[in-house]
């Protein structure tokens, strides 16, 4: 903190926090040199989407939100190579005849890459 | 985002603004800035923007109103509208315990008028129970220590009374028994007495300085003052009495520091010089103030103005303690120094004191209590030493006790400290343990101030002298 200094060991304390807030990994930000705001941490693993880099273990059952339930984070949006056809570039019909997941789920189908 | 103030108290100290805030307890040094935006949001609540607006058109640049609002709400200085909720955290169920204050015997061979234990506003019922402490009751006690510690790797041991030294002989057949005991389990273990004085013995100042058991003497300072309620039940003063024998043990007990205790009352409350001599004619480590604890009617209760007329006088005092401390030097006041010390801790109590959680009193019977105060008194007995708490009845007794349950503290920036004040003293007031203290609520304000003013000069001209504070002090 610059305007406010912490003068006693609660303080410190308070102030430690805010610094561990502050220092929070911005890799995936478009412009990582940006100042410091507060912001929602970018990358699949932190905001529990199915992203493979929490799949210890190698199946996607366990993970906080599987596949199965929720692919549409890995499927549209990301070029990261994950447990799901890719839209952006080889797949881009894949969920074309479903309109609603909740209803329409059964029309996505499996690939053979 | 709608922006107001949270609850902090502001001060100044060596020129410079701070904030101590509440509940948390932290004390921040704040710059111009940060006390430009505080005193607009002291005018009114507005919106972020808004007061970065403001902010810039007073010659801040963007960056630096943007950084200095979120440091402030960062620190809950400031907080959204509707302000910070905080958790209600209960009473742990399970709270190690770390000291027993065994009262050896509830006899004593003074008559101070003002007693707690004896006085006309006693709580103890001790009829019918023994004056003096067995010795099987002894080391039940001691193993009921060892029990409730559970995990801790210390603990502690107050004997009290009565007048403690009455039962001298179990005192030392329970430092021999604890000692074995903690040995047995890889514990270490200190001990304190509490004593008026008047049987200390070269034989027995050799033990405790051995032992390296603390000393408290309850003195009330000079003659003319000690001797007005500190009396034999002929009446007679004990002063003359007192005084060779601590001097005594004064120069002869080098192993910890030793302290005198006063209770103020309406007339003895010259606090300098009481603490001139107890400290540098009696020569004492340090020296602790209480004021009685009293109905209000009662002859020697002080009353508010003889209260503001002794809080000035502490006032005095506690400034001769930081000039000290700017020097480096030790002073011993001990008020002072307990009250930095959990300033610089930055605590935010849920209770006001240990009693009950982490402190216990046990009575000559056995019968478990909250703290030394309540020894004796059946309707605040939390079990017996044989059979184990009562955990119902400690519940409750927390529960009433915790700064959720007292309304009247809510607002009040002093509770991280306070909490509402001694169980005792509120259940002598009041009639209920969880009442909060308010006949003392501008003196615990003024005097937390006071310290506050006093810890910001020494963190900015000796912050070195704060290291003093680092470690946590034990009950
Ligand atoms: S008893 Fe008084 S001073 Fe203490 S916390 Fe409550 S309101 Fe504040
Ligand atoms: S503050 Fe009061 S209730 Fe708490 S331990 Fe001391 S005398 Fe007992």
């Amino acid at each position: 903190m610059r305007h406010l200094r912490a003068i006693n060991k609660k303080a410190r304390r308070i102030d430690d926090l805010q610094t561990a807030t502050d220092g929070d990994v911005v890799a995936m930000q478009q412009n990582a040199n940006a100042a410091q705001r507060p912001h929602y941490p970018m990358g699949c693993s932190i905001v529990f989407s199915p992203g493979w880099e929490v799949d210890s273990s190698g199946g996607t059952a366990g993970l906080c939100q599987p596949v199965e339930r929720d692919l549409y984070d890995c499927y549209i949006s990301c070029y990261w190579p994950a447990q799901v056809p890719d839209h952006l570039n080889n797949y881009p019909e894949w969920t074309s005849k479903c309109a609603a997941a909740t209803k329409d789920w059964r029309n996505i189908d499996l690939v053979f890459p | 985002m709608q922006l107001q103030l949270s609850e902090f108290h502001q001060f100044e100290a060596a020129g410079h603004p701070f904030l101590y805030l509440v509940p948390s307890g932290g004390i921040f040094a704040v710059d111009d800035l940060s006390k430009r935006a505080i005193a607009l949001l002291k005018e009114s609540p507005r919106d972020a923007k808004a007061l970065l607006d403001e902010l810039v058109a007073g010659g801040a640049s963007v960056e630096d109103a943007k950084n200095c609002i979120e440091e402030l709400v960062a620190s809950r200085a400031f907080a959204p509208e509707g302000g910070w909720k905080e958790p209600v955290d209960e009473a742990p169920a399970k709270f190690p315990l770390q000291t027993l204050v065994i009262n050896l015997t509830n006899q004593c061979n003074l008559s101070c008028q003002y007693c707690y234990e004896f006085g006309e506003d006693k709580v103890a019922t001790p009829e019918g129970k023994p004056k003096f402490m067995e010795l099987e009751t002894a080391k039940q006690s001691v193993d009921f220590l060892f029990r409730e510690a559970a995990e801790r790797k210390s603990v502690h041991i107050t004997f009290f009374g009565g007048e403690t030294l009455m039962n001298f002989p179990l005192l030392k057949q329970v430092v021999d028994y604890s000692r074995d005991e903690a040995a047995k389990r890889g514990v270490t273990i200190d001990y304190s007495l509490t004593t008026n004085g008047t049987l200390l013995r070269p034989d027995i100042i050799e033990y405790l300085t051995a032992n390296a058991i603390g000393v408290t003497v309850s003195m009330d300072g000079p003659k003319e003052m000690n001797d007005q309620l500190r009396v034999f039940a002929n009446g007679k003063g004990s002063y003359d009495i007192i005084a060779p024998k601590v001097k005594e043990l004064l120069k002869n007990h080098n192993t910890r520091p030793i302290a005198a205790r006063v209770t103020l009352t309406n007339g003895v409350k010259d606090v300098k010089k009481i603490f001139n001599h107890l400290k540098h004619e009696l020569g004492f480590h340090e020296v602790g103030f209480a004021p009685v604890t009293t109905s209000p009617n009662r002859l020697y209760a002080i009353d508010e103005n003889g209260l503001n007329g002794v809080l000035a006088e502490f006032e005095e005092l506690a400034y001769e303690y930081r000039d000290y401390a700017l020097r480096g030097e030790h002073h011993g006041f001990s008020n002072v120094s307990d009250t930095l010390s959990e300033l610089h801790q930055g605590i935010s109590k849920s209770h006001p004191c240990g009693a009950g959680l982490g402190l216990l009193g046990v009575g000559p019977s056995g019968d478990i209590s909250p703290c030394h105060r309540f020894v004796d008194s059946d309707e605040h007995k939390l079990g017996h030493v044989s059979e184990g708490m009562d955990t119902a009845k400690q519940q409750d007794f927390l529960k009433h006790g915790h700064i959720h349950a007292k309304y009247d503290c809510h607002t009040c920036w002093a509770r991280p400290v306070c909490a509402g004040g001694c169980y005792h003293e509120a259940f002598v007031r009041y009639g209920d343990t969880g009442h909060a203290n308010l006949h003392y609520c501008d003196w615990i304000r003024g005097w937390t101030d006071l310290c506050l003013r006093i810890y910001g000069e020494i963190a900015t001209h000796n912050p070195s002298f704060l290291n003093h504070f680092e470690q946590r002090k034990a009950a």
